[in-house]
């Protein structure tokens, strides 16, 4: 931009947002993409939702009533998909977009256009995953974990589609990382040091560093995948050198950085709330910064325990055991700050404040479950079995699903100028809080007395936890169809919201007026 | 005096309600707890597993304890002026130093039954686990026994048309036997794609991958039946491939070896004799819902676009040469595989008998039939 | 934009390249680990060039020989000998017996893995027909040799070693043309197609 149309007002070279539905699919503006990817992610959970309560369903009673064992496969697999890589990321992502500009001072992202062409090509990778449903031979059906050689020699034809849309979601995530770290390292507002920077900035910082590392291997793995099915070669076939094994290598050097991907945006989310509704600073900012930079460092030598089975030599399988646990060590650092935080601080409970304490309380048992999974002679009666499933549902679902509602609740007020209503919120969160653990608390239980895991079928002892935890699950998945309800409400009208919509909040976008104007900061602010 | 007996009676039918209760309790609490297993490494697997489970169930109650009374007494109307404190570097020092050293004190017991697991020697009895889609099969070997285990639950069991047996999904037609109190070594592999055999009482679970063997070993203190699963997606039957393990004393497995051995040579007697066409169909059958049903389906339908019908099929009306071949070979590229290990000579005929008789293909087709000197004709090299 | 973005741009476009080159690096990367730390499951697939590895006084241990075909490849493969009571420190001969029963030309690649696995780097083979593709003709038969050693490095607390061979059907990757085993048309009724 030449120096001299900087001279005027910035104001009058800017107007609203188009008009039309046109507006969505060419937008530039970071706060029309986050909502794109929220809505997207929304819908997707739903989709991953329904396929879960086709397995809970299934799951109701032992015997098969509704479906058979290949459909179940290619729904066990489907759901895990679409909630990893279209619902729980791309919501984060959203956040990111909303949150991330306003919360560092800057006008939007730095590259505005990369960002509109990585949201849409989501919905296209996401129709041709599902697309292959129809297909003959049906969707993929090895787990979202694809191990060779059942996602390789054995696999439906939909596999080469999968891959394809593996890739195409790869590189969404990439680009989008690009444009989280270029913003925050060269766009913040002057006076904006890295300590200064509010914890979700820092979440999305240090996440976005661990995607561009490990979006590229998991690109790696699954091109390997597409050359061993169609081009002849044997990186996974032990007839031809290879070994399977080296895909489960492969992928866990993605898969495990991937679960911290998933989970420390939810750790900068709750940060934000936990310090609002305390009325309190956060207690030990720092140390915060260090624990999720610890964290995901050490999510790269950690990989193989989720291989402790594969008939690794001893030393590797101790030295795996001792990385895991240490883990322990930064995310307790984590949850003692933010007890710290709660402790002598000036609380009320509005919804946002009841899913962050949730987090806190489900993601720490969710912890404990991970502890015991890193002792690995424990471990070679957890592997595999309902236990692990209730393990990472618990960190996933009343963690990272609970933070990114908390994080509506918290921040639609700013969206949208408007409230929610209190009493449904409230009422949306304690329906969650009870589904979720109905549906997974059992799980522990049922994994301990020996079930394993992808079964469409259970032995008759597993039969009356199963039930109560599909009881559970229905239960869940009902309610947020009243999130939807609260959210179009929320969108469509209701009490006013003033900037700081909260007693206690702190941060740049709460000096944004509610709504904020189409583009804000395009003078940057002071910061002091 | 009456006051009396109503107080000692009180004390026992509470103390017989305790007893009654806690053993409950502890029913239910095993039935929702790992198994202690039968083995000293399932033992100390499970005494593992609890010293965890308390410790973190202690540092949660402290931790959850300090987060719910702040919840409880720093409300905004308990406490409408927030302390303002945000940092405190010794507590913090001391919370990232003690978690650290309960953590070295978890990994001393784990790092010591991991060494003991992978102090693998020699075996009393070398057993070779092989994982098919979808079965095991067990090759003993100094003893050449050599069978597979199917899923002996039946299908309508599954499909809800009769009621669930005792031991349904656990239940399999040829068990593994071993000794008490020898150490026996299993061979794991697999055939097709990566399964993994877990027996939860010996606490072992080792995956089986193809081309290459792990190995995991036990002794078993007492006698028993124990049943153990599958546990790595391996397709449509991954629920469907369990695994028994019979353990007994030491003169009933050496009969059991002996058996075994006689089996061998009663199978020639059967492959030799001349078999009529019903004792061929009633054999086939049999045969046929051991292995076939689970594709093929009772109906012989097969579930279109995926598994082949046989009912009405050209190979079954028309083509006995062809059918023998597809058995025998497999199909190169679908879920086919050859049943030349897997059946015997007299099941491998009877088999084909059956499908080109039953669901009206006698009556539709040529109707030929297979006898087990057609199978050993066939195995002879064809040069 | 300002030039600090497009640097850190350029940065991580290079770092996002890099990775995905990392991942095919794996490959030899795991082999050079496992080599250097000696942690190796893996039996090396080519003979071995140490000349000073034999010894005059080993211990005596057991190698018990295991083979299995792999998706039931249709071959005769078994060992001759199930078991052999050998000295660590000494060359030893054994046979694999191997039939091609079918009545086409096969090639087979066998697979060696070993248990404990701890024992595969002290496996060292002068000779092995796991080297290379082993082509038979129908009905052609043939003892197919291993010479192989255990050196002294084996731990002592191991007395009995598991050799297992795996053979696989490797015809398909070698055959410009379909062999004729694969060529007649096995699709009866509505199976799955290959995904080839």
């Amino acid at each position: 931009m030449s120096a001299v149309i900087e001279s005027h007002n910035h104001d009058d070279h800017h107007h609203g947002p188009a008009k039309g539905l046109t507006r969505w699919l060419y937008t530039t503006n970071h706060k029309d993409i986050g909502t794109l990817y929220l809505w997207f992610s929304f819908a997707m959970f739903l989709i991953g939702g329904a396929m879960a309560l086709v397995i809970r369903a299934e799951l109701f009673q032992p015997g098969m009533q509704i479906v058979e064992p290949e459909f179940y496969n290619q729904m066990l697999t489907l759901h895990g998909l679409v909630m990893v890589f279209g619902a729980v990321m791309p919501a984060f992502v959203g956040l990111a977009n909303w949150l991330v500009p306003m919360m560092v001072g800057a006008p939007d992202m730095a590259l505005p256009r990369m960002n509109n062409l990585s949201f849409w090509i989501l919905p296209f990778a996401f129709f041709v995953l599902l697309s292959s449903l129809f297909m003959e031979g049906g969707a993929p059906n090895f787990g979202w974990t694809f191990y060779a050689p059942l996602s390789t020699t054995y696999a439906p034809p939909s596999v080469t589609f999968f891959i394809f849309s593996i890739h195409i979601m790869g590189a969404s995530s990439i680009m989008g990382s690009i444009n989280v770290i270029v913003t925050i390292m060269n766009m913040r507002a002057p006076g904006m040091t890295l300590m200064k920077m509010p914890l979700f900035v820092w979440s999305w910082l240090i996440t976005a560093y661990l995607l561009i590392a490990v979006m590229p291997v998991l690109a790696g793995a699954v091109t390997m995948m597409l050359m061993d099915i169609h081009f002849g070669t044997s990186f996974f076939n032990a007839a031809g050198g290879g070994d399977p094994v080296l895909f489960q290598h492969i992928f866990w050097f993605f898969g495990h950085p991937e679960v911290y991907i998933m989970i420390l945006p939810a750790f900068g989310i709750t940060s934000h709330i936990i310090e609002t509704f305390s009325r309190k600073q956060l207690f030990g900012h720092t140390s915060m910064v260090w624990a999720m930079t610890s964290i995901a460092i050490l999510s790269f030598v950690v990989w193989a325990h989720h291989m402790f089975t594969v008939g690794m030599p001893l030393a590797a399988e101790l030295f795996f055991m001792w990385a895991t646990m240490l883990i322990a060590v930064p995310t307790g650092v984590k949850v003692f700050n933010w007890v710290a935080t709660m402790f002598k601080g000036s609380i009320t409970y509005e919804t946002p404040m009841l899913f962050a304490i949730a987090f806190v309380v489900l993601f720490t048992i969710g912890g404990f479950s991970g502890l015991m999974l890193a002792i690995t002679p424990a471990d070679f009666q957890y592997h595999d079995t309902y236990f692990v499933v209730a393990h990472f549902h618990y960190v996933l679902v009343p963690g990272s699903i609970f933070a990114i509602m908390a994080a509506v609740y918290f921040w639609i007020p700013k969206w949208t100028g408007n409230m929610y209503d209190e009493r449904l919120g409230k009422l949306h969160f304690w329906l969650s809080f009870v589904g979720v653990n109905v549906t997974f608390f059992p799980q522990h239980w049922i994994g301990l007395a020996g079930m394993p895991r992808r079964y469409p079928d259970y032995a008759l002892q597993f039969a009356d936890w199963n039930m109560i935890s599909s009881i559970g699950a229905f239960l869940f998945g009902a309610s947020q169809i009243l999130f939807l309800f609260i959210v179009l409400k929320t969108i469509m009208g209701g009490k006013k919201a003033t900037s700081k919509v909260w007693e206690g909040s702190r941060g740049l976008e709460w000096t944004l007026e509610s709504p904020p104007p189409y583009h804000t900061f395009t003078t940057p602010p002071k910061v002091d | 005096m009456l006051k009396k007996i109503t107080t000692n009676f009180n004390s026992i039918f509470f103390f017989a309600l305790t007893a009654l209760l806690s053993s409950n309790i502890k029913a239910a609490w095993d039935g929702l707890n790992m198994t202690e297993g039968v083995t000293a490494i399932s033992k100390e697997i499970f005494d593992l597993h609890m010293l965890i489970y308390w410790i973190c169930v202690v540092i949660g109650l402290i931790v959850f304890s300090i987060m719910f009374y702040s919840m409880y007494a720093y409300t905004k109307k308990k406490n409408p002026n927030p302390s303002t404190f945000h940092e405190d570097t010794k507590l913090e020092l001391a919370w990232t130093v003690v978690p650290f050293l309960i953590l070295v004190f978890m990994a001393i017991p784990a790092s010591n039954t991991l060494t003991k697991i992978y102090d693998d020697v020699e075996g009393d009895i070398n057993i070779q686990v092989v994982g098919y889609q979808w079965k095991w099969q067990y090759k003993y070997l100094e003893d050449n026994i050599n069978f597979f285990s199917n899923l002996a639950t039946d299908w309508d069991e599954i499909n809800n048309k009769t009621p669930k047996g005792e031991f349904y999904l656990q239940e399999v037609d040829e068990a593994v036997v071993i000794p008490v109190g020898k150490k026996v070594r299993f061979l794991i592999t697999a055939n097709d794609v990566i399964h993994s055999w877990w027996m939860p009482d010996f606490a072992i679970k080792q995956d089986a991958i193809p081309g290459f063997i792990n190995s995991a070993w036990t002794v078993v203190d007492k006698p028993g039946i124990f049943r153990g699963k599958c546990t790595e997606l391996c397709g449509k039957n991954h629920g469907f491939m369990p695994v028994v393990v019979k353990v007994v004393p030491q003169e009933e497995y050496d009969a059991w070896v002996q058996d075994k051995r006689e089996e061998a040579f009663k199978m020639a007697e059967l492959t030799e004799k001349n078999w009529t066409l019903e004792e061929l169909n009633k054999r086939g059958e049999d045969a046929y819902l051991k292995n076939c049903v689970a594709c093929h389906q009772v109906n012989g339908q097969g579930i279109p676009g995926i598994f082949a019908a046989l009912a009405g099929s050209d190979t079954a009306l028309n083509n006995r040469a062809k059918h023998i071949e597809i058995l025998m070979e497999g199909v190169q590229g679908t879920a086919m595989q050859s049943f030349a290990n897997q059946l015997s000579e007299v099941d491998m005929a009877a088999v084909i008998t059956y499908t080109r008789q039953a669901w009206g293909n006698a009556e539709n087709g040529d109707g030929e039939i297979v006898v087990p000197k057609d199978i050993v004709e066939y195995k002879k090299p064809k040069v | 934009m300002n030039n600090g973005s497009r640097k850190t741009i350029k940065i991580l476009c290079f770092a996002v390249i890099g990775m995905f080159t990392f991942s095919f690096a794996l490959i030899p990367l795991y082999n050079v680990f496992c080599e250097v730390t000696g942690l190796n499951g893996k039996i090396e697939l080519r003979a071995t060039n140490d000349s000073n590895i034999e010894i005059d006084n080993g211990r005596d241990i057991s190698v018990q020989f295991v083979s299995h075909n792999n998706e039931e490849m249709p071959w005769v493969f078994k060992p001759s000998e199930d078991i052999i009571n050998i000295k660590t420190g000494k060359y030893h001969t054994a046979t694999f017996y191997v039939k091609n029963t079918t009545n086409t030309k096969m090639t087979a690649q066998a697979i060696p893995s070993v248990a404990p696995s701890n024992a595969a780097p002290h496996l060292k083979k002068l000779e092995c027909f796991c080297f290379e593709q082993q082509e038979l003709a129908p009905g052609e038969e043939a003892l197919l040799p291993i010479r192989l050693i255990f050196d002294d490095g084996l731990p002592s607390t191991i007395k009995n070693v598991v050799l297992s061979y795996t053979i696989f059907d490797v015809t398909d990757y070698n055959d410009v043309e379909l062999s004729q085993h694969h060529s007649d048309d096995h699709h009866d009724g509505h199976e799955m197609e290959p995904s080839l």
